[in-house]
């Protein structure tokens, strides 16, 4: 399953990178994804990040339920 | 000790006496064992818990510990989740030749530890040594006796209305286990927390605090526990999903591969029934002792015969474990 | 980070909503196998019935994998002489006459993969050895799968071969959207394809089958959120193609996995157990990448495939009919012993309505 993690390291190479899922640490690939910086969250899947997760966008969805029901139709 | 074990050595003859003293004696060294009879003579009074386990767990070291020490730890909990101080203990090795003799020497320290910190002694043992291939480098067993002080701890006590703790985080042994074997991180702070419970559990006895069973989520996790216990008593549980303690580290390392926590082993954990009006001090006893600092009540005994999650949703079935388990973690 | 999408106080307030909004009866799809996971882990199926009805699709890559491609990598790997690595799920699924993982049981030799990546390095470190991947998954995982496989060629190894049995989810829509019997009043598509594929691909469905759409994200929340978008779209009569799961899905999903993807692969007729031959639905290598295919280089002879009479996997992956209408259900096929895909793959309809969805009595 993909899940998000955070780039901790990238090697010189520009291709591959390690991540950090809550402590625990692996070697993953950024081949699909080479724009990716350190600092920056990712999906995870066997071993590829795959697309950046965008916490601002998670964090404003989250706020917007929250004030659901609060102005509504 | 240096070398590796032969077949010899686990034969009867000089070798083997040559084992025993250089290294069994050397650490589990006590009166009773030292003796080295075709049995040991104990004095137990009373009701007496007994039980017998197999280890055979792989790799034989793992972060927050080893095959020696879950092997005391693992018999030692059996005992003392019925209510039983855990007194003596036998164990028997089953070692492949050419295993190391240095390692084998780790795991009899270790044991040796764990058997000082259970405040147990192992008072018999016997050794094996087979041929290559015929085992995976050592399986331990040990049997235990304890001795029932207070009461005793059973399912048929368990009662409607009765609350549900358990004493730590969960699916850390397991995990540990797995991934030390398969090496999924390069880098992981996920530890066993292969621990005796005895004193999460006896001093609330002492104390009069009234507990009605026990158990510890080894093999099948806090599920099959849950499971296996409202079949016994008939009863049903509510279990709330949010309020189960487990490290985000482990938890996050299940999510990743797929693997659901509630069914992954602990070795340091007891799930503890008491009536509703003892939780609180039966907590807070239990949150004194290091072990039990993430204590919590996760839920409650309910009528019916279903143990039932109320997640943040809705409510669903928590099954009994289906499906291959993790090999080889216990 | 994605915990506030498990918040059971925002799950209260959807839910209210939801069933304050479902004037009628709804039949929703969810395509992807770990929705099915989701609906069940968190009671959302019950709570939300009548009204909503709630299917599962065939977006199970281990269960839609033909019996013959297994077959075929069983054989490979029964012949004791060369290395199968493959996903954890597809070790247990049972072929014409054995799994995977009895065939290891039996001298073969055969690994778990993570990623690709492990196929490729094991093949380098061991370059006498001959290494096969077993190549399962949709368009989440087929990009690695050709980043692998370029990688190999850069590191010019002879040693590794891949057996595609990738598949393309768009063509299976179609072949939904195209069922009259189905009916369906909306889908929630899969979260992760999309983050590689983006939200174009669906646009067929809303504008030539009127569909509504939303592309979901896996948490409790992500699921409620999108059936309500649903509901709002077949009331407002706009059928679209919505992105709920924003925080990784983009329109234009992942260019360069894509680019990457048709670098190495190219869409061919694929078999879906249940769905029969999909036109241009998997994936096979480009004459440049031929050199690692599995099939060119290894011809193994094998005899027709032969499913359980009872087993009727590919009906459910249709929706056509539910686990519990199988015979062999919670009965001969259990997650110990069992007789089709969907009961083995984490993402398996049949292993869900097991594990969560049975009334003990």
């Amino acid at each position: 399953m993909g899940i998000p993690a955070k780039i901790v390291e990238i090697e010189p190479d520009g291709m591959m990178a390690t991540v950090d899922i809550s402590g625990n640490r692996r070697r993953i690939s950024i081949m699909l994804l080479p724009e990716a910086k350190v600092g920056d969250w990712v999906l995870l899947h066997t071993g590829f990040a795959i697309q950046f997760v965008d916490e601002q966008t998670a964090n404003e969805q989250i706020k917007l339920l929250e004030e659901l029901g609060q102005k509504d139709v | 000790m240096k070398g590796k074990i032969d077949l010899a050595s686990g034969s009867g003859g000089e070798a083997t006496k040559k084992l025993v003293s250089e290294l069994f004696l050397k650490y589990f060294g006590n009166r009773e064992l030292q003796k080295l009879a075709d049995s040991a003579l104990v004095n137990v009074e009373g009701k007496i818990a007994f039980t017998t386990d197999s280890f055979v767990v792989k790799p034989l070291l793992f972060p927050g510990g080893d095959i020696g020490k879950l092997a005391i730890f693992g018999t030692v909990n059996d005992l003392s989740v019925m209510g039983a101080k855990p007194l003596f203990i036998s164990c028997a090795f089953i070692i492949e030749e050419g295993f190391d003799s240095e390692k084998l020497e780790k795991v009899v320290k270790s044991m040796a530890e764990a058997a000082r910190q259970a405040k147990v002694e192992i008072v018999c043992g016997d050794t094996k040594v087979v041929e290559k291939g015929a085992a995976d480098e050592i399986f331990i067993n040990t049997s235990g006796i304890g001795k029932i002080i207070y009461s005793r701890l059973e399912p048929s006590r368990i009662k409607v209305g009765d609350a549900i703790i358990i004493t730590g985080a969960i699916a850390e042994h397991g995990m540990a286990v797995m991934c030390a074997r398969e090496k999924f991180f390069d880098k992981t702070p996920i530890k066993s927390d292969c621990a005796p419970v005895t004193d999460l559990i006896l001093p609330l006895l002492k104390g009069k605090i009234e507990l009605h069973a026990s158990r510890d989520p080894t093999r099948g996790g806090l599920a099959a526990v849950l499971n296996e216990l409202a079949a016994s008593a008939k009863v049903g549980m509510m279990i709330v999903e949010d309020a189960i303690p487990i490290k985000p580290e482990v938890k996050y390392a299940c999510e990743m591969l797929g693997i659901d926590p509630l069914y992954v082993a602990c070795e340091g954990r007891a799930v503890i029934f008491c009536p509703e009006s003892e939780a609180k001090k039966a907590l807070s006893k239990i949150q004194k002792h290091p072990q039990g600092k993430d204590a919590t009540i996760i839920g409650k005994v309910t009528k019916g015969n279903k143990v039932i999650l109320k997640t943040a949703v809705a409510d669903r079935i928590l099954d009994a474990p289906s499906g291959l388990l993790l090999p080889r973690i216990c | 980070m994605f915990e506030g999408f498990r918040r059971a106080d925002l799950a209260e307030k959807l839910v209210t909503r939801i069933k304050e909004k479902a004037k009628k009866h709804y039949k929703f799809m969810e395509v992807c196998g770990t929705h099915t996971v989701t609906m069940f882990r968190y009671g959302i199926r019950k709570v939300l019935a009548p009204n909503i009805e709630l299917l599962s699709g065939p977006g199970c890559p281990v269960c839609v994998t033909d019996q013959r491609d297994i077959d075929w990598v069983i054989e490979f790997a029964s012949r004791n002489q060369e290395l199968v690595f493959t996903f954890g799920d597809m070790m247990r699924v049972p072929g014409s006459k054995q799994t995977l993982f009895s065939a290891r049981e039996n001298g073969g030799m055969v690994k778990i993969a993570y990623s690709p990546l492990d196929a490729v390095e094991f093949a380098d470190k061991n370059r006498d050895e001959t290494v096969l991947f077993f190549a399962v998954g949709f368009e989440t995982t087929s990009p690695g799968i050709a980043a692998s496989v370029k990688e190999a060629k850069k590191r010019g190894l002879k040693n590794l071969f891949v057996y595609s049995a990738m598949k393309l989810i768009p063509p299976a829509l179609k072949v939904l959207a195209d069922d009259p019997e189905l009916a369906l009043d909306g889908l929630i598509l899969p979260g992760h394809v999309s983050t590689i594929i983006g939200s174009k691909s669906y646009e067929f469905l809303a504008r030539d089958y009127k569909i509504p759409c939303v592309i979901t994200g896996f948490e409790p929340i992500d699921v409620l959120m999108a059936i309500e978008a649903l509901i709002d779209q077949i009331d407002k009569g706009e059928p679209s193609v919505e992105i709920q799961y924003s925080r990784v899905v983009r329109p234009d999903g992942n260019p360069k996995a894509i680019e990457t993807l048709f670098e190495v692969f190219e869409p061919k007729d694929s078999v879906w157990r249940g769905l029969g031959t999909i036109e241009k639905s998997g994936l096979g290598l480009m004459d440049e990448y031929k050199e690692f295919d599995a099939q060119s280089k290894f011809h193994l002879k094998l005899p027709e495939p032969k499913p359980h009479k009872n087993c009727i996997c590919g009906e459910v992956l249709k929706a056509k009919k539910k686990p519990e209408d199988c015979k062999l259900f919670a009965r001969a096929c259990t997650p110990d012993n069992p007789v089709g895909a969907c009961m083995v793959s984490v993402e398996g309809t049949c292993l869900a309505h097991y594990r969560y969805g049975r009334e003990r009595s």
